[in-house]
């Protein structure tokens, strides 16, 4: 019972086990729910679902699945009314230019309604029917550039079939970009605690046990504070390009300073060579030639670099490859040298992931880095720290 | 039993049917949501519903997994050992239960709600996982074992500061407590507030929800910022027409510390106010 379901969600990347599907079928024998699509839909979720941000991908996998289980009834689902207020309030003024290719939004609406009451039924793909993931000016998830969205707002129809149509836990999906609380919470997870310096904390347990032993005669014992033994490295491309991600980058700084006590921080163009500076300004004083960086942090630091990587391929490869002054050694060269001296290294990218193939000098980078590139987003984040603590 | 709103709290069909699933099922049942849902006032409501008692267990940072299970005062029978107390001689007399001991030994099944599970230390959850699955744990001090003669309502409630293991989460069914929209936050304020007049809670709300749309904010308002505000409204005697008043001035709402806990959202709503009305 509900095996093709399980695997359809499993498919949809949401991780159920095989106890969670017994605890459904549990669940439906003590008649829980009963002859109720939704209250199924609300049941499985309970029972399979453990976290908010897989709420959408479910969604995705229940409208697959019941896809044609319960049709979908355009025609009483929407109200005349209640199309116009929702769909101005969401136009932008170049929306309203291109309306006009359709002969504008008057005549967008009316052809609208006049192929409502044509079309018969549910219908997916195709470019003339409502439906979904179609090229027709109507329906869902479809690619018309001046299309009505139907289906993703909600209705005052209470169906089943609408509920995970509306997609409400979209925004929760956790390739979303990220706040200054998540970044640091997701940073959390790359604290080590080690007992470092002086003894001087009482170890209560410790005293405990060696006073007993010695028939209560007391004997106080001390141990050493718990700290956070990470070190970082930080390495920040700016100016140029980077100006697009500022913002991004002044957020991961400041949950990196407020977590981490041993942190370093200095600051690149485009690409690493012989000099790095102390300060975003990039001024003569504050460099630092980058083979003492090499020579004064050791093998236990943790290099993190955080730029676009987006540049001229020649500034990697080749010696006077740099924008600003010439460099006797390639930037690739340099790269090479920190990521020996630092094995555990990532590489932030705050580009969006679907770009990158567009840029030659990104794929060059991850090369180089041995596919450590990872996108400045939740997800991306979570993925570097799990490399950083990788041992080597 | 089916657990259902009445008159001290609102429940939507979707998170009665989570509280009635686990409760047939004798799951745990994790509760997430925007702080200020009534996460916390879930467990209370259940507890009334069912007509047991509650066992609040509140996670801190410092909180160990064995503390709800019992704590040995071995400093208490080291003192007692050395004035010659003949208690000293039954281990027994220095373990103490903790809530889940108490929840799993009590006559009558209660409901425990674990708060805040989010807040302890990161291995928290896995050190629990034995002992919400089997309802027992053993007591190393004395070799016995305490088992639950009625599995006890769990409640355990999160706010997403840290990811929970599989293996936990596996255990547990889940639910995420959504916003309520205008019809469930009449509900509840009336539950809360009966009497408040009808159009003050009309302009309230929409003040309110005008708030809860501003993409930038750091902190929305939620549910129980909502009815302290009212509380705030009732005291001060704010008539509707002031509150009207300054949402079309373009100022901020009375008493609007109630609802803004964050000095720069503050300002950004200050400024967000000020430039529609220039632009008016």
């Amino acid at each position: 019972m509900f095996s093709g379901f399980f695997l359809t969600v499993r498919r949809h990347g949401v991780k159920v086990s095989i106890t969670e599907y017994l605890d459904l079928l549990r669940a439906v024998q003590q008649q829980l729910v009963f002859a109720d699509l939704e209250q199924f839909y609300q049941l499985a979720r309970l029972c399979w679902v453990k976290n908010e941000t897989d709420y959408d991908k479910f969604d995705r996998a229940c409208s697959e699945y019941f896809d044609g289980v319960e049709q979908l009834d355009l025609i009483s689902a929407i109200p005349d009314d209640w199309l116009t207020p929702g769909l101005l309030r969401q136009l932008s003024e170049e929306d309203k230019a291109a309306l006009q290719s359709l002969g504008g939004l008057e005549a967008l609406l009316k052809a609208f309604r006049e192929r409502l009451a044509e079309q018969q039924g549910r219908h997916a793909g195709g470019n003339k029917w409502i439906g979904t993931g179609g090229s027709s000016p109507f329906g869902a998830y479809g690619f018309h550039p001046e299309g009505i969205r139907v289906g993703q707002q909600g209705s005052g129809a209470r169906r089943a079939v609408k509920v995970w149509d509306e997609r409400q836990f979209q925004s929760l999906s956790s390739d979303e970009v990220l706040n200054n609380r998540s970044l640091q919470l997701a940073l959390r997870q790359l604290r080590r605690f080690a007992r470092s310096g002086a003894q001087s904390e009482l170890d209560l347990n410790d005293t405990i046990s060696a006073t007993s032993k010695q028939a209560g005669l007391l004997d106080l014992r001390y141990q050493r504070e718990r700290h956070n033994a990470v070190k970082l490295l930080l390495l920040f491309d700016i100016g140029g390009s980077m100006d697009d991600y500022i913002h991004e980058c002044r957020q991961l700084f400041n949950a990196v300073r407020a977590e981490f006590k041993h942190l370093e921080f200095f600051y690149f163009h485009n690409c690493v060579y012989e000099t790095l500076w102390r300060d975003e300004k990039r001024r003569p004083q504050d460099a630092v030639s980058t083979t003492q960086l090499l020579h004064t942090y050791g093998h236990d630091y943790k290099l993190i670099f955080v730029g676009d990587a987006t540049m001229g391929p020649y500034e990697i490869s080749y010696p006077g490859g740099s924008v600003e002054h010439f460099n006797s050694e390639a930037g690739e060269v340099w790269l090479q040298r920190l990521l020996a001296q630092f094995p555990q290294a990532v590489w932030l990218n705050p580009q969006p992931e679907d770009w990158w193939s567009h840029y030659a000098s990104i794929g060059q980078i991850n090369k180089i880095c041995s596919g450590r590139m990872f996108g400045l987003t939740l997800d991306g984040l979570a993925s570097a720290i799990n490399q950083l603590k990788h041992k080597y | 039993m089916r657990f259902q709103s009445n008159d001290s709290y609102i429940v939507t069909p979707e998170l009665a049917l989570a509280v009635n699933a686990a409760v047939t099922l004798q799951k745990p049942l994790l509760i997430k949501g925007e702080p200020g849902t009534g996460k916390t006032e879930l467990a209370k409501a259940l507890a009334v519903a069912l007509d047991t008692d509650l066992l609040q267990w509140h996670i801190k940072s410092t909180t160990k997994a064995q503390q709800g299970l019992y704590e040995y005062d071995a400093v208490s029978r080291l003192r007692d050992s050395q004035l010659g107390d003949a208690r000293v001689h039954d281990i027994a007399n220095y373990i103490k239960p903790g809530k889940l001991w108490q929840a799993f030994t009590a006559a009558k099944p209660p409901v425990l709600l674990i708060d805040e599970i989010d807040k302890a230390d990161i291995e928290f959850p896995n050190d629990l996982l034995h002992e919400l699955d089997q309802m027992a744990f053993d007591v190393y001090e004395t070799g016995q074992t305490v088992r639950a003669l009625q599995r006890p309502v769990v409640i355990i409630t999160s706010n997403n500061e840290k990811e929970l293991p599989d293996a936990f989460l596996r255990r547990c069914f889940f639910h995420y407590i959504r916003f309520p929209d205008a019809d469930a936050l009449e509900r509840i304020v009336d539950v809360h507030l009966p009497g408040l007049s009808k159009q003050l809670l009309s302009e309230a709300l929409q003040s309110f929800f005008g708030l809860r749309e501003l993409p930038a904010l750091k902190k929305k308002p939620s549910t129980s910022e909502l009815i302290d505000w009212l509380r705030l409204l009732l005291a001060e005697q704010v008539t509707p027409e002031q509150l009207k008043q300054s949402r079309e001035t373009g100022g901020l709402m009375p008493l609007f510390g109630a609802l803004l806990k964050n000095e720069q959202d503050v300002a950004l709503v200050e400024k967000l106010l000020f430039m529609a009305k220039r632009a008016r």
